[in-house]
């Protein structure tokens, strides 16, 4: 099956592949780990049993993503020396850095205070469990703010220079990490790990609003994730589109495969909304459009004249066809979220949050959106970089290891099988965990043996637990 | 004078890689023990023995290889794609074994699959860990700052033996964990097991030593070349030191004797290949010096670590802390 692909091509369907799976279990751990705390937060000062129900609830779903998310990222670290080689010796100096602090700072946090937090309450206490808690969320975040330095600085490389050996050395740190893309990408980012949690918690509550399972803990947490919705959805919308306009600044080649534009508008160019890109042809084949508006949410001005890919050699061109859609994907799903947080505010002040069982059944099928929505914007992102890793700098050609084709192709298959099995596990699980909320009124949460001892099996305290074991 | 940071970078490598050998080696020991103990119960008690600090310790290994990205690119560049094989196996392994930790409590029916997934996915890493390592010690031929071999030359004689040495030298940190944290049935079979491993580890030692200086005349020169040769009578005899307090701590009660004597057994092993290698940081060709990146890198992430480090080992002892003690089986599972 791999006989006619490169090393190139295929170490590039590896990390592509590797990387697509890793990504997800951060958005939803990201935005998890801040929703725990605040949770735990809620408990410590309202003294509300509620809180810290869903708490272990969420905890327990928390231990398996998170566990994923680790072992699919120590992969990612060393998926740049296996199949980067060159890539990581150039620009090692820079990129290496970064993600060094980024252990420092964040994994070792997370993951040294992530036993207390999963197993540790009856042994340290609420307060200093709390500390735990919030130590890990803040850990999930400072990660994602330095590896998006990196990738960021991938994308639009700021203050370094080269060397004799033809590496990229650091010439001011400070312009490296806040390099032009990189506050737009963090907001962005972290935005979209919140809004993913949101939905994923929303649908969770919807769900067992629908089945009437547990109406007082899934009123609460539905109601929580559709705050969120309503408040972040708009945020986001606004963030994505500042990050445009930065983008059209600095790769204006990743700006027109996202809009299609395969010629120069001399005077206001078209915002197509749907249509067949046809690279061969250069055109956009049944394309909806509509006159002038692409200059006018570029330019803020219906008559600006707005550069194609005509002005770029055709080498140089990103793939336009992937970009073109996926960038489709991620505005459609950005709009549908803003939707749901506006129907449930309608709701809310109609006061029919808890029992419109339209708003729940569509809450319920956008779970998942947000998981969809980040893979687009990280496809749009990546792809529309090509053909360099480094912007404008290194062509992705020039960056594979030495390495033969069928070495490449088998630790490819070997890692399709794996992921899909160990991860299609996990996901089950979680699901299934998911579906296990306690009804309500729920026993006595301090009961049993377990929690007395501080050193649980798994992230036990939750009934969810409990009823993973004894339900059948 | 100026400050010699490639050298003090290596340093900081050397101690990131112990501190994960030490540490992952004593909890992907208990995952090679597992056929060991059919027990549910046991391995209950084993697994939560290291579920809250078994992410920390792995840490360690994204620091060696992030750190090795950062300050030895060109090390990097060319140990990664020279190892590849054993290194994707060893991440197939750790994903494996990793995902145990949470899976093998979601499911009843499928418990014995997570059983499985964790033995054999700590035997695959800690293997191919010692596989990794053989294969550096060997050498690894460099041409125009990329490796310059065939995708299997990793795979010798030398480097199946070092495989199975870290798999033992495993099996033996993790009995010896076991008998510091654990009680009763469980505590005395893993004496049992502890007082085999230890005489095999000691052996793995042995074999691996004398069949190395005949790997590179370098190393042999090392090793009986003066001032270096004190090391060589040294060495061996702190050896023996640890092998004699293993001994006489399994066998008396003295529960954490075993496990810190273990540790030591591990830490003059690697000062032992440190003393080989050195200058080099991929044998035979590419000195520290050769690899580091310039110096602004260098000096960059140096602040961080230097204020970083002692304050990650102090809330990792911390959580260690937390979690100390004899796990009593009666509490502790379900
Ligand atoms: C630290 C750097 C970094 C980060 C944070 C990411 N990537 Fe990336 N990505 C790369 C560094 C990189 C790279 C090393 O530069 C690759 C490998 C080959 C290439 O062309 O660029 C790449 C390629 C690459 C490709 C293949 C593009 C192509 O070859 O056409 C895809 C689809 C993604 N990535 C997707 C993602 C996703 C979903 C990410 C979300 C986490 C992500 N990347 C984060
Ligand atoms: C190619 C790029 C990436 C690499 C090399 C990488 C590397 C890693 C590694 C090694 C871990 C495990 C740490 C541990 O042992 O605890 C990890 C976990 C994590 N990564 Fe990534 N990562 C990448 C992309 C990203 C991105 C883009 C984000 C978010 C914006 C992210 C956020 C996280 C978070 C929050 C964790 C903690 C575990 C979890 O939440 O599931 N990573 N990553
Ligand atoms: C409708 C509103 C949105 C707009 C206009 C928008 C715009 C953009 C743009 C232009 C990029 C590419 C930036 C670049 O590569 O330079 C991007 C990337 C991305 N988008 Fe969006 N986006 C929107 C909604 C969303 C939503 C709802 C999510 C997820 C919940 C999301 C997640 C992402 C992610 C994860 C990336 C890749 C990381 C990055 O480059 O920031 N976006 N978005």
């Amino acid at each position: 099956m791999f006989e006619s692909f490169d090393a190139t091509l295929l170490a590039r369907i590896q990390f592509a592949f590797t990387v697509s799976f890793h990504i997800i279990f951060p958005a939803f751990s990201i935005g998890l780990a801040s929703y725990l705390a605040v949770l735990e937060a809620l408990w410590l000062w309202k003294k509300d049993q509620v809180y810290m129900d869903l708490f272990n609830f969420w905890k327990t779903i928390f231990a398996v993503a998170f566990g994923m998310g680790v072992v699919s990222g120590i992969v990612m670290s060393y998926q740049f020396g296996t199949n980067w080689s060159v890539f990581s010796d150039k620009a090692g100096p820079i990129i290496g850095p970064l993600m060094g602090y980024e252990v420092l700072t964040a994994f070792f946090l997370e993951a040294g205070f992530l036993g207390v937090m999963l197993f540790g309450l009856h042994r340290v206490g609420p307060k200093l469990h709390f500390l735990a808690t919030f130590m890990v969320a803040f850990g999930t975040l400072i990660s994602a703010t330095w590896i998006l330095a990196v990738n960021s600085w991938m994308q639009t490389p700021a203050g370094f220079g080269m060397n004799e050996a033809g590496q990229f050395i650091p010439l001011d740190w400070w312009k490296v990490i806040f390099n032009p893309s990189f506050p737009y990408r963090l907001v962005h980012m972290v935005l979209a790990a919140y809004l993913t949690t949101a939905f994923v918690v929303g649908a969770v509550g919807a769900w067992h609003l629908l089945k009437n399972t547990a109406p007082r803990r899934s009123r609460t947490m539905f109601s929580m994730a559709m705050w969120m919705a309503t408040i972040v959805a708009p945020i986001q919308i606004f963030a994505g589109d500042a990050h445009g306009l930065n983008t059209l600044e600095h790769q204006p080649a990743k700006v027109m495969a996202m809009e299609g534009h395969y010629q120069s508008h001399p005077d206001g160019a078209p915002l197509i909304l749907f249509g067949l890109p046809n690279s061969a042809e250069k055109r956009v084949d049944y394309a909806i459009e509509i006159p002038k508006l692409s200059s006018l949410i570029l330019k803020h001005d219906l008559n600006a004249p707005l550069a194609g890919l005509d002005t770029i050699p055709d080498n140089l061109h990103p793939p336009v066809v992937v970009v073109f859609w996926s960038f489709r994907v991620m505005v459609g799903i950005g709009f549908a979220m803003l939707g749901i947080g506006l129907w449930s505010l309608w709701c809310r002040y109609r006061g029919t949050l808890d029992s419109s069982d339209w708003l729940h059944r569509a809450a319920v099928l956008m779970g998942p959106a947000g998981f969809v929505a980040v893979l687009a914007g990280w496809i749009t992102t990546e792809v529309g970089r090509q053909p360099y890793t480094i912007y404008g700098q290194l062509l992705t050609a020039d960056s594979i290891s030495p390495i033969a084709a069928p070495a490449v192709a088998l630790s490819l298959i070997a890692f399709i099988i794996v992921y899909f099995l160990v991860f299609g596990a996990g996901t089950f699980y979680i699901l299934r965990l998911m579906k296990r909320l306690p009804r309500d009124p729920m026993p006595d949460l301090d009961d049993g043996p377990i929690r007395t001892s501080g050193i649980m099996p798994g992230p036990a305290t939750g009934h969810a637990h409990g009823s993973a074991h004894h339900g059948h | 004078m100026a400050i010699d940071l490639p050298f003090i970078w290596a340093a900081i490598i050397a101690f990131a890689v112990l501190a994960y050998v030490i540490l992952d080696g004593f909890d992907l020991g208990i995952g090679i023990l597992f056929p060991f103990f059919p027990e549910k119960r046991d391995r209950d008690v084993m697994m939560n023995s290291v579920a809250p600090v078994w992410d920390g310790n792995e840490t360690w290994l994204v620091l060696g290889g992030g750190g090795l990205l950062a300050v030895f690119p060109l090390a990097y560049s060319i140990i990664l794609p020279a190892l590849y094989a054993p290194i994707i196996a060893m991440l197939l392994g750790l994903i494996f074994r990793g995902v145990a930790f949470e899976y093998r409590w979601r499911t009843k029916r499928g418990e014995f699959l997570w059983n499985w997934a964790f033995a054999g996915g700590s035997m695959l890493a800690a293997f191919s860990q010692g596989i990794a390592l053989g294969a550096l010690v060997q050498g690894i031929p460099v041409v125009n700052r990329a490796y310059a071999g065939a995708w299997w030359d990793w795979l010798t004689p030398f480097s199946i033996a070092t495989g199975f040495a870290i798999l033992i030298g495993y099996a033996l940190l993790g009995s010896t964990w076991l008998i510091m944290r654990t009680t009763g049935e469980l505590a005395e079979k893993a004496r049992r097991i502890a007082l085999r491993t230890c005489f095999a580890t000691v052996a793995a030692m042995g074999i691996v030593s004398l069949w190395t200086p005949f790997l590179r005349p370098i190393y042999l020169e090392r090793w009986f070349s003066w001032p270096t040769a004190i090391f060589s009578v040294i060495v061996p005899v702190l050896v023996l030191g640890c092998f004699a307090l293993l001994l006489t701590g399994i066998r008396s009660k003295r529960d954490a004797q075993p496990f810190l004597a273990a540790l030591s057994l591990f830490v003059l092993g690697f000062a032992g290949i440190g003393i080989s290698f050195y200058p080099y940081m991929v044998p035979p060709s590419v000195t520290i010096w050769d690899a580091a990146a310039p110096d602004s890198s260098l000096a960059f992430l140096l602040w961080g670590a230097a204020f970083l480090v002692p304050i990650i080992l102090i809330y990792t002892g911390y959580a260690y802390w937390v979690f100390r003690g004899k796990i009593d089986p009666e509490e502790g599972y379900h």
